[in-house]
């Protein structure tokens, strides 16, 4: 069998997270906000391709699980405490009951079917979060705080003032380090390191998975079903139990979310969100390890950064060109860019399922491969 | 008392008479093979025996235990192995991983969330499908995919994800169809290893006469759905009714 390092690959990517205010600072990314996006939709897609890289199942419900998460953590927020412990609790045991339920139900089928009657039921999600559960969710508004919640483990608030997630007193939103480094400024908070510390733990846990003989099912799931059954193995509490952990994960997500901004809306639950992660797995490398976060943080920083490069930023970078060919360039570039970033990522998308089925983890490989050989050559 | 008897099944495809009033008795130790000419209902018996077709009349029992109405994975957890016509592997997996599967699912049941263990560390389990693949012959191949394997490599391996469980009975289908001459020839070997030195019974169904007339101890002739003889191969080759349906075509 293959030898694989994960201790070595756990403590780089454990490294890589820590110093991302850092190492993201050149990239325009490095602000708080974005880069608990970009741990957030990790744990989000480590968490679906444990089920869809593992089994091959490919589910478009998960949305669903990660706004049960949100309206879980938030209503926490509401009525126990804005410590972000109980809520993220919640988060994980509702998604994983929602998760439970749906997947009993559309694990009858595999395939096309599977996928639909996945989609449905995140349809379904939305729409009685955004009608028929106001009471639950406050419908179209969406689930905020307000300043008459009881939160009946916190001490009173300050006098019209809405208090702010914590972890037992530190603030969420807090800068707590804010040094200047070559030139750029950097800034540390309570927030990014507790998503921070959610994601390499479950780095931590897809390894475990991936090594277990649970993990060595769920892909032999994907291989040969048939085979499997007659092996000996019942596939469906597998495919279930994989389900299960992936809408745990969203959850886990979903409630991470709440804690960067206390406010949970049923658009968290649509359907193009679940088609989303689906995007990140495949772009990164479904089936791998690295891969999900990857491609997570790719499509991020795309709807972040890449969607603000507007036109008068262009002209700003050709400024040294003579007029005429400034102008072509920038109506040439122009549409990829701001607005159109959709554009450029859908295309990206189809050159990566064309020439890279394996995602950006499998180009990475075969750069280094190159490399190798190169070196091997000259030596 | 046979390890496998069957008595009395009957199954209907609409107004055909699929299988009509089947008995079967497999002796423990035994090599039963099951001929017959196309459209027999050869396949079709196979498929009730394992759960993927539920016969309309009739029993099955395995060690004195009903066996129809069980799933797949229940059947093979009693301690029957299948064989399939073209090779069931996993073929996007390692060798090794492939008879590791059947390993666990022998020592753990159908389902065992064992997520927190490591595969890397179960020495149990890796040095039984190590013991196994060594006995096919297989074991620098252990690395590979399985799906880059040979055909007779992929036969190889499928026995092999079958011996580890150490099943009490192993039905394989047509497990040489579609084979060159010298890979059945290997095939016969391999199948002749496994009942001497393993002791497992078999019931193989095959077209082949040569792959069944160099391993069988004992034939049942099935055509248009019903046993017409059951007896030892030499007995059967002069047996008047199976010349009659099925050996007059060709002589044997």
């Amino acid at each position: 069998m293959a030898k694989h390092n994960d201790k070595l690959v756990l403590l780089i990517f454990s490294i890589i997270v820590l110093l991302a205010p850092l190492l993201l600072a050149p990239t325009g990314a490095a602000y708080p906000d974005l880069m608990q996006r970009f741990a957030i939709y990790g744990i989000f897609a480590i968490g679906f391709n444990i089920l869809f890289g593992l089994t091959g199942y490919l589910s478009f419900g998960h949305a669903a699980f990660l706004g049960v998460g949100s309206y879980s953590a938030v209503w926490m927020f509401k009525l126990l405490s804005m410590n972000i412990i109980p809520g993220l609790i919640l988060a994980v045991a509702m998604a994983g009951l929602f998760s439970l339920l749906i997947g009993y139900v559309s694990l009858r089928r595999s395939g096309i079917y599977f996928s639909i009657l996945t989609l449905a039921f995140a349809q379904m999600s939305y729409n009685l979060a955004y009608s028929v559960l106001t009471p639950l969710t406050n419908g179209e508004t969406g689930l905020q705080l307000r300043l008459d919640d009881p939160r009946i483990l916190d001490a009173a608030p300050v006098e019209g003032v809405l208090p702010s997630t914590n972890l037992f007193g530190l603030e969420m939103r807090e800068v707590f380090w804010n040094p200047t480094f070559m030139g750029y400024e950097l800034q540390f908070n309570y927030g990014f390191y507790v998503s921070a510390f959610f994601l390499i733990l479950s780095f931590y846990i897809a390894i475990r998975i991936f090594r277990s003989p649970f993990g060595m099912m769920l892909r032999a799931i994907k291989t040969n079903q048939t085979r499997l059954n007659y092996t000996g193995i019942s596939s469906r509490p597998y495919t279930l139990a994989a389900f299960v952990i992936s809408g745990m994960f969203a959850g886990l997500a979903g409630g991470l979310l709440a804690t960067m901004d206390p406010l949970a809306g049923a658009e968290r639950m649509q359907w193009t969100v679940g088609g989303e992660v689906v995007l990140m797995v495949v772009l990164g490398g479904m089936g791998t390890l690295t891969g999900p976060v990857l491609g997570a943080v790719f499509i991020k920083y795309f709807e972040n950064i890449f969607s603000k490069i507007n036109a008068v930023v262009l002209h700003g970078w050709f400024s040294f060109m003579p007029t005429w060919l400034e102008n072509f360039i920038v109506m040439i570039i122009y549409p990829f860019v701001g607005k159109g970033w959709h554009l450029t990522l859908g295309a990206l998308f189809m050159l990566v399922v064309i020439f890279l089925p394996g995602g950006l983890v499998d180009g990475a490989k075969r750069i280094g491969g190159l490399f190798r050989r190169k070196t091997k050559q000259e030596a | 008392m046979g390890i496998l008897e069957v008595s009395n099944v009957n199954k209907h495809f609409g107004g055909l008479h699929a299988l009509n009033n089947v008995d079967l008795n497999v002796e423990q130790g035994s090599v039963h093979a099951i001929i017959g000419p196309n459209g027999a209902g050869k396949s079709t018996f196979l498929n009730c025996l394992i759960g993927k077709l539920k016969p309309d009349t009739g029993s099955v029992l395995f060690e004195g235990e009903a066996v129809l109405g069980k799933k797949p994975h229940q059947i093979n957890q009693l301690g029957i192995a299948r064989v399939f016509q073209t090779p069931e592997i996993f073929a996007e997996l390692t060798v090794m991983e492939n008879v590791m599967i059947p390993c666990y699912a022998h020592r753990d049941g159908a389902f065992k969330i064992n997520a927190f263990a490591r595969v890397s560390r179960d020495s149990e389990i890796r040095i039984q499908a190590e013991t196994v693949l060594e006995d096919m012959g297989m074991k620098e191949k252990i690395s590979q995919h399985a799906g880059s394997l040979s055909r007779g490599d992929k036969r190889r391996l499928e026995m092999a994800m079958c011996l580890v469980q150490e099943p009490k009975l192993l039905l394989l289908d047509e497990p040489t169809a579609g084979m060159a001459r010298a890979d059945t020839n290997n095939t016969i070997d391999l199948l002749k290893h496994i009942s001497e030195s393993r002791g497992i019974t078999m019931v193989i169904i095959e077209h082949d006469m040569h792959v069944v007339f160099s391993l069988a101890t004992t034939i049942s002739v099935l055509a248009q759905g019903a046993i017409i003889a059951e007896d030892l191969p030499e007995n059967i080759k002069t047996h008047p009714k199976v010349r009659e349906a099925y050996l007059g075509e060709a002589e044997v």
